[in-house]
């Protein structure tokens, strides 16, 4: 069973975090808000189990 | 266009019950006549138990109204004997389009799975299934059938009793009073059968408004299902077209909850709008056009004593996944064979508390199917219209974001896990589409299909096996199934047994079973033994 990986999992963690700040530079809120959208739904199906992706909900929302 | 919703169907004529000295009892009496009441009428008029079906009208319903009709329903009308006049008369389609803004996002073609005698579903208008059904209804009562249709009879009063129930109504010619065994409440949205026992029924409204347009076009125009988010004929709200017979199409339009509902049907004001939809090069009429909001609510319990209730009287849905009138179809369904048993004696009252479980289930699932279309197309945040549009935007170019845009889900029947008429499964590695609680998929039987063969009372079904005689039971064996049939009864099982109820939905299976084994079965399938 695939669980949710929270220890370290990425392979540039400051790269990526640039190409994340990158894609949304001089977009609008409104223009930010929808790539975001696009983006969850993009990694949700990436993930597929609605396991998984509820125990990443649930991780989100304790902050 | 003749117009089919003008002319009398069940005038009003006089009953001798009205002439009689103390109130006539009925076994069966039923409130309303539209597509539920009448179904309930033929179901239990088919099974020979008196009914008297009430309506204060005397006509088909006005306008097109339910317009689709499901897979299961047109099972239900065949066993109604009506199946084929539906599917006849109605539309078919498969190729379904969906637009966003001012682009045709994607196109789905339904490619529905074969081995079925009924497409996943027709189009049709409300008024001509009403009309089939009275017409069928005529014809059994031609052969015998123990049906009395009383058009111009309003009810006024209710009044349940512990053995019965007592009604008052009006007509044309003054008020009478009569007495029921059982009460079937098909009468709507607003029953008023659900007012006069001061019943509730609660549930969540929507703040929106959609104008239904029925036109008729001179154009040659695709037989598909166009649905469009936020086109440019109607910025930030949704569109729906739909083909009908008669060369009628069908358009929803959504208006937002703050509209002047008097001036938004006017002709005038219609017309513009669906020249803006359809081009300036479509010429068109008008046939019927109406303003409806809806609201997603149920009753507590559908059974109260011997007043059941069904169809929208019961639970009421948005019309996104035509779930109104086919569920409405399912409830009668489950109901007419239960109380035709404990009319009968064949089964005790409880058995009616089953079909409280199983339709209240049905009905909090397609609650929930409907609301979650409903908060697709009429998002109900800033966020939830963000993902929304997402989701379109998406499914442009990525086919994994399509599952995800719902502008209605198909209706599908319920399947009754964990009803109390289901004896556990007992058949390992039988599939899951026909587990105990299931209704029964249809499959190619013989030179026929396998739901044809399925008769009035309980089944018993061998597959790979010679099913035993059992009394209260039909056997019906397949020596050696095909590919189908396995694949749809026996998935990874040699061979199997089923227990079918008569609304042909599973009520056992096994590997192998005694018929002492299968005996317990029909009897806790008829509520006689826990």
């Amino acid at each position: 069973m695939t669980r949710l990986v929270l220890s370290p999992n990425i392979d540039a963690p400051d790269n990526l975090y640039a190409d994340l700040l990158a894609a949304h530079e001089g977009l609008s809120e409104t223009e930010s808000a929808a790539l975001n959208a696009r983006l969850i739904l993009i990694l949700a199906n990436q993930i597929g189990s609605r396991e998984v992706f509820r125990a990443a909900l649930d991780a989100a929302r304790r902050r | 266009m003749t117009q089919i919703f003008e002319k009398p169907l069940y005038p009003y004529a006089r009953s001798a019950d009205q002439d009689a000295a103390t109130p006539v009892r009925h076994p069966v009496v039923i409130v309303g006549a539209g597509p539920v009441g009448l179904a309930a009428a033929l179901d239990l008029g088919q099974r020979g138990v008196p009914v008297v079906v009430l309506d204060e009208n005397d006509k088909v319903s006005h306008g097109s109204r339910a317009i689709c009709f499901a897979k299961r329903t047109l099972e239900i009308a065949d066993r109604l004997g009506m199946g084929e006049t539906l599917v006849e008369k109605g539309v078919q389609w498969n190729l379904g389009k969906v637009f966003f803004g001012d682009r045709k996002v994607y196109e789905f073609n339904l490619l529905p799975e074969t081995g079925h005698r009924r497409p996943a579903f027709i189009n049709l208008q409300q008024y001509h299934l009403e009309q089939d059904m009275v017409a069928r209804l005529r014809e059994l009562q031609a052969e015998g059938a123990p049906i009395d249709l009383r058009g111009g009879n309003r009810v006024t009063g209710v009044k349940a009793h512990d053995d019965h129930v007592a009604l008052s109504i009006d007509t044309p010619e003054g008020p009478y009073a009569l007495q029921a065994d059982w009460l079937i409440a098909c009468d709507g949205a607003g029953s008023p059968v659900r007012e006069h026992l001061g019943l509730g029924f609660t549930g969540r409204v929507f703040e929106d408004n959609f104008l239904i347009a029925d036109v008729t076009m001179q154009a040659e125009f695709p037989t598909e299902r166009w649905f469009w988010f936020d086109p440019p004929f109607n910025p930030g709200q949704s569109a729906l077209l739909h083909k009908q017979p008669d060369g009628v199409w069908r358009i929803d339009l959504q208006l937002g909850w703050d509209i002047d509902r008097e001036r938004e049907k006017e002709p005038v004001r219609v017309k513009a709008r669906v020249r803006q939809m359809l081009g300036p090069e479509v010429t068109f009429d008008l046939e019927w056009v109406s303003i409806y909001t809806f609201q997603c609510r149920r009753m507590e319990r559908f059974r109260h004593g011997r007043v059941v209730f069904a169809g929208d009287a019961a639970h009421q849905v948005s019309p996104f996944g035509a779930r109104g009138a086919n569920s409405g179809l399912q409830d009668t369904d489950n109901l007419c064979w239960k109380l035709a048993a404990v009319i009968a004696g064949d089964a005790p009252e409880a058995l009616l508390d089953s079909y409280d479980a199983e339709r209240v289930q049905a009905a909090d699932e397609n609650i929930l199917n409907s609301t979650r279309s409903t908060d697709f197309i009429t998002p109900k945040s800033a966020m939830s219209r963000i993902f929304r549009d997402a989701v379109l935007d998406l499914s442009e170019r990525h086919e994994f974001a399509r599952p995800l845009v719902n502008s209605g889900r198909l209706s599908l029947p319920a399947t009754h896990d964990g009803s109390p008429l289901n004896t556990p499964d007992a058949l390992p590695g039988g599939p899951a589409r026909s587990r105990p609680g299931a209704p029964c998929p249809d499959a190619t039987f013989e030179t026929g299909f396998l739901l044809d063969r399925l008769g009035r009372g309980f089944t018993l079904m061998g597959l790979g096996v010679q099913a035993p005689q059992v009394p209260g039971t039909t056997p019906l064996s397949v020596a050696d199934p095909d590919d189908e049939l396995r694949a749809r009864y026996l998935g990874d099982a040699p061979s199997a047994l089923y227990l079918i109820r008569p609304d042909q939905h599973v009520a056992a299976r096994w590997a192998n079973a005694t018929p002492a084994t299968i005996a317990t079965a029909l009897s806790r399938a008829t509520g006689a033994t826990p």
